[in-house]
């Protein structure tokens, strides 16, 4: 059984010097920096053997929710300039437990962070859709391009401010 | 022909009919249609040709794997932008006269994904549609119904007109950088007037997101110049 994640983050923590991840809900935070060595730590300790990543996503959060702008503080009110947080589950097939969940928080305005392609293979074409849609760089990815939308689309469709092109036919038109 | 010399003349084993209705109700009972499915619609489509179904009683069994061999296009299920121009191609290549069953809403009008970024609001965008089946998924019987409709749509017309509605190519619509170029085929189809009076519909202000792809993978940092004090 894995330990509650209350005890993963001080046995984390013990293994790798320097770094700090925070619980946050049923997910461990990790900072941008700290990802590839955590990630590495957790499938090749012997304790955790998270060996497999199930999932790779992107969740989207923008500056201002549909709140109109306080005035003289654009900006702080909501967090600044928004935030896109990358989400992964990890699961171990050799322990048969899991998922560990970890989010890393990333500036909207260029979300860079570090591919566990190298780590998990499986990640490729996850960072990829990830790249695709939210316009998240994976850094050391092998063949960061889009995969679903073709070559020459431009935005990234799963952002809250993307615009959908033929908003026109009974519907109401964008703002 | 007067309707009882007609009847009397067939007692006898004589028929007489016209070169329209003999033709009609030949090619309307075996309409062939293209072997393709673009989602779940298309399972539908296939318990409609299996035996419990058993499209075979209309003479449209023969499903073909070559457009050049089908007269009918079954447009069944989600048409996402990405399979767009390929399946106005598949309907170029087609044989005349030709037709098209629109099956189900995605089909349509784009159904549930109506508002999402990445499915065709509707196949009758770029080529021309003869019948409309609603649901999701239509029933087998629903996609029989559609078919009769379409027999009797074939059946009403003369084989000569057919031949003439409906030549040439239809237009294959490019990858755009918001979605397909152009939107629709206005030769086909036209966006309907507002129901509540509003004015003209306009194209969407600069469909996309402000952050453009640059380059590989570098999104340029958003907000540029929004942010007044």
């Amino acid at each position: 059984m894995l330990p509650p994640l209350e005890e993963v983050k001080p046995s984390l923590e013990q293994l790798l010097p320097g770094v700090s991840v925070t619980v946050e809900g049923t997910a461990l935070l990790v900072a941008p920096k700290d990802l590839t060595v955590v990630c590495r730590t957790l499938k090749e300790t012997e304790r955790f053997s998270l060996d497999y990543l199930a999932n790779l996503t992107a969740v989207d959060y923008p500056a201002d929710p549909a709140a109109p702008p306080v005035a003289g503080s654009a900006e702080g009110v909501t967090g600044g300039a928004g935030r896109i947080e990358v989400v992964y589950h990890l699961y171990s097939m050799t322990k048969k437990h899991g998922p560990v969940t970890l989010k890393v928080k990333l500036p909207r305005a260029n979300p860079v962070v570090a591919s566990v392609t190298p780590i998990w293979r499986g990640a490729e074409f996850q960072e990829r859709e990830a790249y695709d849609l939210f316009g998240v760089t994976f850094e050391r990815h092998p063949d960061l391009r889009r995969i679903l939308m073709w070559d020459g689309f431009e935005g990234y469709p799963m952002r809250k401010d993307y615009v959908v092109e033929d908003q026109d036919v009974l519907e109401d038109r964008p703002r | 022909m007067d309707q009882g010399l007609q009847s009397e003349l067939q007692k006898q084993g004589v028929f007489v009919t016209t070169w329209d209705r003999l033709v009609n109700w030949g090619r309307s009972n075996s309409i062939w249609p293209l072997q393709f499915g673009l989602a779940c619609c298309a399972i539908e489509m296939i318990a409609t040709a299996a035996s419990r179904y058993d499209i075979a009683r209309f003479g449209s069994e023969i499903f073909r794997a070559s457009p050049r061999q089908a007269d009918l296009m079954i447009v069944a299920g989600t048409v996402t932008k990405k399979m767009a121009p390929q399946v106005v191609r598949l309907y170029n290549q087609m044989a005349e006269p030709k037709y098209v069953i629109s099956m189900g809403a995605c089909a349509t009008s784009g159904g549930p994904f109506h508002k999402g970024y990445n499915v065709l609001k509707g196949i009758d965008r770029f080529i021309p549609v003869d019948v409309y089946i609603p649901g999701c998924p239509p029933t087998p019987e629903a996609l029989l119904e559609g078919l009769t409709k379409l027999q009797q749509k074939i059946k009403g017309q003369s084989f000569t007109r057919a031949m003439d509605e409906k030549k040439g190519e239809y237009p294959i619509p490019a990858f755009g950088t918001s979605g397909l170029a152009p939107r629709y085929n206005p030769e086909v189809w036209q966006p309907p007037e507002h129901p509540f009076g509003s004015p003209a519909l306009q194209p969407p202000t600069e469909p996309g997101h402000p952050p453009k792809v640059g380059g590989r993978g570098n999104p340029v940092a958003e907000g540029g110049g929004t942010t007044a004090p």
